[in-house]
């Protein structure tokens, strides 16, 4: 959809991220779970066909220290006493607020989206006005226990359009094209240590933004079967020492520059058989379990990621942020409706199995979960069944230490739209993160976000 | 006044070859020997006067068959570039093109015109040697800048800061070096001006200078008053007394990984100034200097990366997959992460280290030996020599060397005495052995 919309090659950075690594694999030997291996190779595949979680862990920033160093700093942060953990959901592309929650108490909502209002949905308690989208019954669920916070029109002044502007500006927490660290990379590194990257996590191909850090490492675990090193033609126990051959490639040298090189092949090399004890089992099988049923999806890996996540923590993995994205297709120009629903549906009943997940493992207390997108949409629908880019937008808070009381009103759509036609914001995202911060992270927000004495602190956490 | 210091030292075929990695993409097949038989100073010479472009090897297409579709095609815009950089007679053109772009990093995730960032790209291409005055000021009314910095949002009514202070910070001065806040917002004044239109199906089109929409109004720069316009503002930060050094270090740092010394980097100052600006003389020094071949190497990036390994086996760009695999490295030309460009210090990194085996794999899947049915020797050391020469005989540390004999000896043991693993396998740990020489360190670095 991305590829055909003038308005909306920033969304392609990423996106085309995530597909290269899909891509990989493509044209080379269709070795896949569950197909014959080649013959002669009569070897385990389970370096490097890995399934589920730790199938690769990338660690960023942390050149000056070795792999022995991270693993004995993870080992001794695991035994550490739990730091509270943030994970942030991103809704990529431009979520529309006005589906998301919608506003069918406003007179103008059906005269605005004649072929779009959504009907149904049970309506939020403390404001009637408003719907949940009838595929996030399970925030609404979760909401309905208290668990949920609502922020029904979220964004800053001057709201910018760009999917990558404005999605940058959430990522550093402050409305500035210069900054290259994020919000929660500036907090890793106020708090953090120099040689545990899984204390920023991003359970993505590649590192989230907003976990850039300065100073201390972060890493990101690919998803199931996209850290491979294939090469044409090699297999077996040949590609098994080729694969060792890496870690060859990572002796010492005195150049600066093939140091880096050699360094990097070792991490490599290491990262790989360092996550062995993840591995899943020949019949993919993962190796942990989990207490509650996660759904099932052919298209996304975003409950799997949760359920591993879940297991992490439950195993003491040494998490304070994580970052993952949302399932679904929302830069919505067009055909808005069956795009919007599906991918709603998954990520709403993946967040309540995961703090199911985590209420049964006695987690829930440590764990909050940040849903947000980097704009809404334009409230009046376009002429191809769709929306436009918009300002303020939806975001949530899902946890058990929630206040679950909502943060800004919603606006209306009368006095409430900007002379674009966007809704305005009732609640600023840099007062949720200096919040955040604060109440539930335990650090100043001074440290972490510019001018960050210029923003409210809403009460966020019970 | 004092000259900048020139590499005084053996100038053969390691030493051209060097030069051709930092002026360019690396070398082609006998390329190397034939800029070090022109000596130090005629291989400048060359590089920084190439004559006409010719552009040499098979010409680019897509997996189809089908040419490029730079304008208009996702990811296309990457491969017609890398192309030139594959096939170009001139390549420090294309190298100071990729200096510029990541000097004016312009992304078209904030333009969305492929069209438009090719026009940049021409720019840099017939410019990038001449004056930067010149070049800051075609840069300023670049359809793709206007856009990028919000140039043509930029009137009397409404400024826009958002050139003006990258003007500065990024492309002249240095962040915080020589100009406050108010300069900012009065070299935002001065820049206004400049617009364009929005048509359905063509998107900004007609971009043009409207005195109309400029505030001719006297603005306060750097302690000077005048009705300044923005080729007023473009003369103001290139007169401006710390815009040389800013200029210099910046431009040193494309071409060698270490601080230029004290005495290089006030020569080299000096040479641009008296110079009037003129880009090529600093860059012709830069490539005589010392440094550039006493001192250590510079990891590749990515494009350079992928332009050297196909430029060293005479491979066309045949395949698309260029772009996506460029970006996985952490590099895809026309989308620099921000407007500060790339990261030049931090390309290596073990998902981007991933991108560089996978831009291998696809380099050399088209020559993979098939196990089935080619013969290679039972011998570590005659397959090691086989796969080096596949690669025309780059050179390789002993440490390396050393690895891959390690491993092509443990590869060869497996086999045993099973008549057909010694056939396959041998073949497989040629395949393997040149995957493993082009991630070495050696081919990462130059």
């Amino acid at each position: 959809m991305s590829r055909d919309c003038r308005h909306c090659d920033g969304l392609s950075r990423s996106r085309f991220l995530h597909r290269a690594a899909a891509e990989a694999g493509r044209g080379l030997p269709a070795i896949e779970q569950g197909m014959p291996l080649p013959a002669g190779s009569g070897l385990s595949r389970r370096s490097f066909l890995a399934h589920g979680l730790g199938a690769a862990l990338s660690v960023y920033g942390a050149s000056r220290l070795g792999l022995g160093a991270l693993e004995a700093g993870i080992a001794a942060a695991a035994g550490s006493p739990s730091a509270p953990v943030l994970v942030s959901v991103f809704l990529e592309g431009g979520a529309d607020g006005l589906s998301v929650l919608s506003p069918q108490g406003d007179p103008l909502y059906r005269k605005l989206r004649p072929k779009l209002a959504i009907a149904g949905g049970t309506a939020l308690r403390e404001d009637d006005r408003l719907h949940w989208h009838p595929a996030l019954g399970g925030l609404a669920q979760l909401y309905g226990e208290g668990k949920v916070t609502v922020m029904p029109a979220i964004g800053y002044t001057n709201a910018d359009q760009s999917h990558f502007t404005s999605r940058h500006y959430w990522e550093v927490g402050a409305t500035s094209t210069s900054l290259q660290t994020g919000w929660l990379g500036r907090y890793l590194d106020a708090v953090g240590t120099g040689d545990n990257p899984l204390q920023g996590l991003s359970l993505d191909d590649t590192l989230a933004p907003a976990l850039a850090t300065a100073r201390v490492p972060v890493a990101s675990l690919a998803g199931p079967d996209q850290y491979d090193f294939w090469s044409s033609n090699v297999w077996g126990e040949v590609e098994q020492r080729m694969l060792e051959g890496i870690g060859r490639l990572g002796a010492a040298q005195s150049d600066p520059a093939l140091a880096n090189a050699a360094f990097v092949s070792a991490q490599v090399d290491r990262l790989r058989t360092q996550l062995l004890p993840f591995q899943p089992a020949d019949d993919g099988t993962p190796a942990y379990t989990s207490p509650v049923a996660y759904p099932q999806s052919a298209d996304s890996d975003f409950p799997k990621k949760l359920a591993g996540l879940a297991a992490m923590l439950a195993a003491g993995l040494p998490l304070r942020a994580v970052a993952l994205s949302a399932p679904g297709e929302y830069d919505t120009h067009s055909a808005q409706p069956a795009a919007l629903s599906s991918g709603l549906k998954l990520t709403g009943d993946s967040l309540l199995a995961f703090q199911r997940d985590l209420e049964a493992r006695g987690l829930a207390d440590r764990v909050l979960v940040h849903v947000w997108s980097e704009f809404g949409r334009r409230a009046q629908e376009n002429g191809s069944q769709g929306t436009d880019h918009g300002a303020a937008g939806t975001s949530f808070l899902v946890g058990s230490r929630v206040t679950g009381t909502m943060l800004g009103e919603f606006p209306g759509l009368r006095s409430g739209l900007d002379e674009d036609g966007n809704l305005r914001a009732t609640s600023d995202f840099r007062a949720v993160y200096c919040s955040l911060l604060e109440q539930w992270l335990g650090v100043d927000a001074g440290r972490v976000i510019p001018q960050a004495g210029s923003f409210q602190r809403p009460k966020l956490i019970a | 006044m004092p000259g900048v210091a020139a590499y005084r030292g053996t100038f053969s075929a390691a030493q051209a070859e060097r030069l051709l990695w930092r002026a360019g993409f690396g070398p082609r097949a006998g390329e190397a020997e034939a800029l070090a038989a022109l000596g130090l100073e005629g291989a400048v010479h060359a590089l920084t006067n190439p004559g006409p472009e010719k552009l040499v090897g098979p010409k680019p297409h897509d997996e189809k068959g089908l040419p490029l579709a730079p304008y208009d095609a996702w990811g296309h815009d990457h491969c017609w570039w890398l192309d030139r950089m594959v096939r170009t007679s001139r390549p420090l053109v294309e190298r100071m093109a990729l200096v510029w772009h990541d000097w004016f990093a312009t992304s078209n995730d904030g333009v969305s015109s492929q069209r438009l960032m090719l026009r940049q790209n021409q720019l840099f291409r017939d410019h990038g040697l001449g004056s930067f005055h010149d070049l800051l000021e075609r840069v300023t009314a670049d359809p793709a800048m206007l856009l990028w910095l919000n140039g043509s949002d930029n009137s009397k009514w409404s400024p826009n800061e958002n050139y003006a202070r990258e003007m500065m910070e990024l492309f002249t001065l240095g962040a915080g070096r020589g100009y406050g806040e108010r300069d900012v917002r009065q070299q935002a004044r001065a820049l206004t001006g400049f617009r364009n239109d929005w048509r359905n199906t063509v998107g900004p089109t007609n971009f043009r200078y409207d005195p109309g929409y400029h505030d001719t109004g006297v603005k306060t720069i750097f302690g000077h008053r005048g009705a300044y316009t923005w080729k007023g503002s473009v003369r103001l930060c290139v007169t401006h007394r710390d815009h040389a050094s800013f200029l210099v270090r910046k431009l040193w740092s494309y071409f060698v990984p270490t601080a230029p010394d004290a005495a290089t980097q006030g020569a080299l100052e000096r040479l641009y100034r008296h110079d009037g600006h003129a880009l090529k003389p600093v860059v012709a020094a830069i490539l005589r200097h010392p440094a550039l071949y006493e001192g250590p190497r510079m990891v590749k990036s990515p494009v350079l990366y992928t332009a050297g390994l196909l430029r060293r086996i005479g491979r066309g760009v045949d395949t698309t997959s260029w772009t996506w695999l460029d970006a996985m490295a952490g590099q895809q030309l026309f989308r620099p992460p921000n407007v500060g460009g790339w990261d030049d210090t931090r390309w290596l990194d073990t998902a981007t280290w991933r991108g560089r085996w996978w831009i291998a794999q696809y380099v050399l899947r088209p020559y993979s030996l098939d196990p089935g049915t080619s013969e290679q020797p039972f011998d570590a050391q005659a397959l090691l020599a086989g796969a080096l020469d596949f690669w025309r005989n780059p050179a390789l540390g002993d440490t390396t060397h050393g690895a891959l004999l390690a491993f092509a000896k443990a590869a060869l043991a497996d086999a045993g005495t099973t008549g057909w693993k010694r056939k396959e396998y041998a073949v497989m740990t040629h395949n393997a052995l040149r995957h493993l020489i082009a991630v070495s360190p050696e081919l990462q670095a130059a």
